[in-house]
């Protein structure tokens, strides 16, 4: 479930890290120095815990394979949601960097997909309101599975989304979702069983631990301060971004558009919302063309994707496709001449001044 | 997903590639982070279909490569322990974009095989920019490069305790795997039930430690207050670095570098 | 130089559960004196040594550092005067690089980096690994892990320095090594362990707690020579003591363990 960099593009990926790096700021804002004295030291080894965890394996009950624990959910009841977040945060950059699970393009996707939600808003929404005050086993049963379920969803369609918009995969969304959904169905009631099996065993041993959530906030006085903003920043920026991708790239995106409805233009029809539309978008947008191709490409979108085959295809001509390869081809060789020879340079110097 | 223990081997074996010295490992970790990102971005941002355009990029993971003596079979490996995500991700590529794109010879290539290359592609890039980052600057450093280009203290500084206490608590977990293999007489994994208590008694410990640690803290004056990184300094080595990057990104990515050796190649050959 | 008087009085201590860890602890130490505090597992020592950096606060009496009575208020003062080096060195080394686990205490003190450098410099070369210096923990041996962690108790120049089993875990030279070092320091020392033998060669005075009180406050010699007191308090004679398992013979007073 980890986005990987070569599926998404320039503008998804800062569009995410925007959001992403937002919510860290807030969340370290919201952790007050009298508060971080105590939990930094725990938040490093929960973090720490949830790699190693990661390590026992168990068996899954009716298929037999084997999984692990994911980690979003059992941190946001240790530490609260604002510590949990940026727990998760440093172990997607970790697994990232180390585990190459997930790129590090991608890891404002990533952070958003799989912090954000179990975090901010499964937690307090779901998972406080299902166990309550002093949970009994049955409670905490449901309140896992069905926050391990619906965290999942969340995340896996905002893969789904990320994916579409990047462009570079050629899954239509019909098929990536019948396909993405099911998938984390399956994973999230793992998740959900996994931890409540931790949490009913910690409980049972040391309750105090799971009490240690001074900031969370209590169900119905939730803050969404924290999701709106995210989702306003995500806005902001990939409108910002795209129009600049747009600008400087307008081929991609008549490409892309071309793939979805078949046409290279689409001409707006004539009457109902679309000219007020057109209209306002030419008064208010830098760029009136973009702002129009914004508006049909849209409407395109939300037409069939699946069934039209591609139509029209920017043609490459013969001569480029094959100079392209044979260019390519010795670019390549020259990348590993280049490596070789500074290799060897390196050592003969070595060797003369020892 | 890398088992972790036999991934915590290779993790050091990163970071003792990072203590070694080269004119990259002298570089300032934040030029090299603003590279390694100008970089990345510069990767994804091809069309979907290019493939060849692709190739100039690899000179700056060889360059780097190269002058940071980093050795290829570290990179070799974790690419190939990795791969298995990007082959998974574009090959439905090639089954839904059958339109035939280019011609190379007698054979005809789909749309969806190119993109499908153009994944794996840039998957390597990619994935070897962020190695040799690692392989030639360090975790630890990389990180003080964040907190000083702006990244929230409280996010570095548990990033850096957890990457220093995944090596204690992932040597306690492999020693209670150990011990509960040894007395489940064949079974490979736990029940989840059994899960829950192995897990839930290394959680147990790791609560410990992380309240003496915290003991430990403030027995040395900690308040909470985080203090900035020092000892990053900035010289014009690092400037000419990311600059001289930029460029060469620039240039390979508009430059039409591989068309272009293609095409004066075959006149010449002509 | 009351700064350095470690006085605790009529000291006691409750879990959160009721049961008590102290009952009653009461000694007075002078500045330059090595202590050493023993008795069986529960006794109560880590217990008080937490009570001597401000870690944990008495239900009842009164615990001074120099002439400051340790309450909240005084705990930047405390903490800077007391040095505690925990049983566990994994547990105080929890930074990236052992260099930035012995600056930690300075950074804390608000030094300028200069003076940081210094401290750092100086108490590595005290404990002989400033060699380790840019290495990360978990590369460390277990001698290495001590003497860092005893590092970044010195780095912050304490007064008193209070360790918690420091020679537990290390191998036979490695602890040769700790012992000579620690003879060497001119802190006062509260040494809590349960190697009666380092304690005889280190420790001129001897505490032994037993059941949360004070069974025994003495020299040394005295202390550790009688087998009653020490089998009333659940621990045992030093091997120094006993007799030689080989020949039998009883070495004198001069031998050192």
């Amino acid at each position: 479930m980890h986005m990987a960099d070569a599926l998404i593009s320039p503008p998804v990926g800062a569009a995410l890290w925007v959001a992403s790096m937002g919510l860290a700021a807030y969340s370290a804002r919201q952790i007050k120095p009298e508060v971080a004295e105590r939990k930094i030291p725990l938040m490093g080894v929960m973090g720490a815990f949830v790699f190693a965890a990661q390590m026992i394996n168990f068996s899954i009950p009716v298929t037999g394979s084997s999984g692990h624990l994911g980690g979003g959910m059992i941190l946001a009841i240790l530490l609260g949601p604002h510590a949990a977040f940026l727990v998760m945060f440093s172990i997607l950059a970790v697994q990232a960097l180390f585990f190459a699970d997930g790129g590090l393009l991608a890891l404002g996707c990533n952070v958003f997909n799989l912090g954000f939600w179990p975090c901010f808003v499964i937690y307090p929404l779901v998972f406080r309101r299902l166990a309550g005050g002093s949970p009994t086993r049955g409670r905490i049963l449901t309140a896992s599975v069905v926050s391990g379920v619906l965290s999942l969803q969340l995340g896996a369609f905002c893969v789904v989304l990320e994916t579409l918009v990047s462009g570079i995969s050629e899954l239509p969304f019909g098929a990536f979702v019948l396909l993405m959904q099911p998938i984390h169905l399956a994973i999230g009631v793992v998740e959900g069983l996994v931890t409540a099996a931790l949490v009913s065993f910690v409980w049972r041993a040391r309750p105090e631990v799971l009490e240690l959530t001074p900031g969370a906030p209590t169900p119905g006085t939730v803050s969404l301060k924290p999701v709106l903003t995210g989702f306003a920043m995500v806005a902001l920026v990939t409108g910002a971004l795209l129009s600049w991708f747009a600008s400087t790239h307008p081929d991609g995106l008549e490409w892309s558009m071309a793939r979805t409805t078949g046409k290279e233009e689409l001409a707006a029809p004539t009457d109902g919302i679309h000219p007020t539309l057109a209209g306002l978008q030419e008064k208010t947008a830098f760029l009136p063309d973009y702002g129009f191709a914004e508006a049909s490409e849209a409407e395109g979108a939300d037409a069939e994707p699946v069934e039209e085959a591609p139509e029209q295809w920017p043609t490459v001509s013969a001569g480029t496709s094959v100079a392209g390869v044979v260019g390519g081809g010795m670019v390549l060789a020259l990348a590993v001449l280049i490596g070789v020879s500074l290799r060897l340079i390196r050592r003969r110097r070595n060797v003369a001044t020892p | 997903m890398m088992r972790l223990d036999a991934a915590l081997g290779d993790v050091d074996a990163l970071d003792r590639l990072a203590a070694g010295d080269s004119p990259v490992h002298r570089l300032d970790p934040r030029a090299k982070l603003i590279a390694t990102a100008a970089f990345l971005v510069t990767a994804i941002s091809y069309p979907k279909h290019d493939v060849a355009e692709l190739t100039p990029l690899f000179l700056y993971p060889a360059t780097l490569l190269a002058v940071g003596r980093v050795p290829t079979r570290v990179i070799g490996r974790y690419l190939l322990l990795a791969c298995p995500f990007a082959v998974l991700v574009g090959a439905f590529n090639p089954l839904l974009d059958r339109q035939t794109a280019l011609h190379v010879g007698p054979l005809a290539v789909s749309g969806g095989w190119l993109s499908f290359i153009s994944i794996l592609v840039r998957f390597v890039l990619t994935v070897s920019a962020v190695l040799l980052l690692l392989a030639c600057t360090g975790y630890v450093a990389v990180c003080a490069a964040m907190a000083r280009l702006g990244a929230p203290r409280l996010l570095v500084m548990q990033s850096l305790m957890l990457y220093r206490f995944i090596f204690i608590l992932a040597d306690e977990a492999s020693r209670m795997v150990r011990a509960h293999s040894l007395r489940s007489l064949g079974k490979h994994s736990a029940s989840i039930q059994t899960w829950g208590s192995l897990a839930g008694n290394l959680l147990l410990r790791a609560y410990d430690r992380g309240l003496r640690v915290h003991t430990a803290m403030l027995a040395r004056g900690f308040d909470g207050t985080l203090h900035p990184v020092r000892g990053l300094r900035w010289s014009g080595r690092d400037t000419l670095f990311v600059v001289g990057s930029g460029g060469f990104l620039v240039v390979a990515r508009y430059g039409h570098l591989a068309v272009r050796l293609g095409q004066w190649t075959m006149g010449m050959l002509a | 130089m009351s700064h350095h008087i470690v006085e605790v009085r009529d000291l006691e201590y409750r879990y959160a559960d009721g049961t008590a860890a102290l009952r009653g602890v009461s000694f007075r130490i002078e500045p330059g004196e090595s202590v050493g505090v023993v008795g069986e597992n529960g006794a109560g020592k880590s217990t008080l040594l937490l009570h001597l950096n401000g870690c944990l606060f008495p239900s009842k009496g009164v615990v001074r550092i120099g002439d400051v009575p340790v309450v909240r208020r005084t705990l930047p003062q405390v903490r800077r005067s007391v040095g505690t080096v925990f049983q566990d060195p994994n547990d105080q080394l929890f930074m990236p690089t052992v260099g930035e686990d012995v600056a930690f205490g300075p950074l804390n003190m608000h030094l300028p980096c200069d003076e940081v450098e210094q401290r750092v410099r100086g108490s590595l070369e005290a404990v002989n690994a400033l060699h380790t210096r840019a290495r990360p923990p978990h590369r460390l041996s277990g001698g290495e892990k001590r003497a860092a962690a005893i590092a970044t108790a010195l780095s912050m120049s304490p007064d008193i320095l209070v360790l918690d089993e420091p020679s537990a875990g290390l191998d036979p030279q490695a602890r040769r090594r700790l012992i000579h070092l620690l003879a060497g320091f001119r802190q006062t020392k509260v040494v809590a362990s349960h190697d009666l033998d380092m304690i005889l060669a280190l420790c001129p005075r001897t505490i032994v707690l037993h059941q949360g009180t004070v069974a025994a406050d003495g020299p040394t010699g005295t202390v550790l020579s009688d087998r009653d007191l020490l089998a009333r308090s659940g621990l045992d004679l030093p091997l120094g003591v006993q007799g030689c398992p080989i020949c039998g013979r009883v070495p004198g007073p001069t031998a050192t363990p």
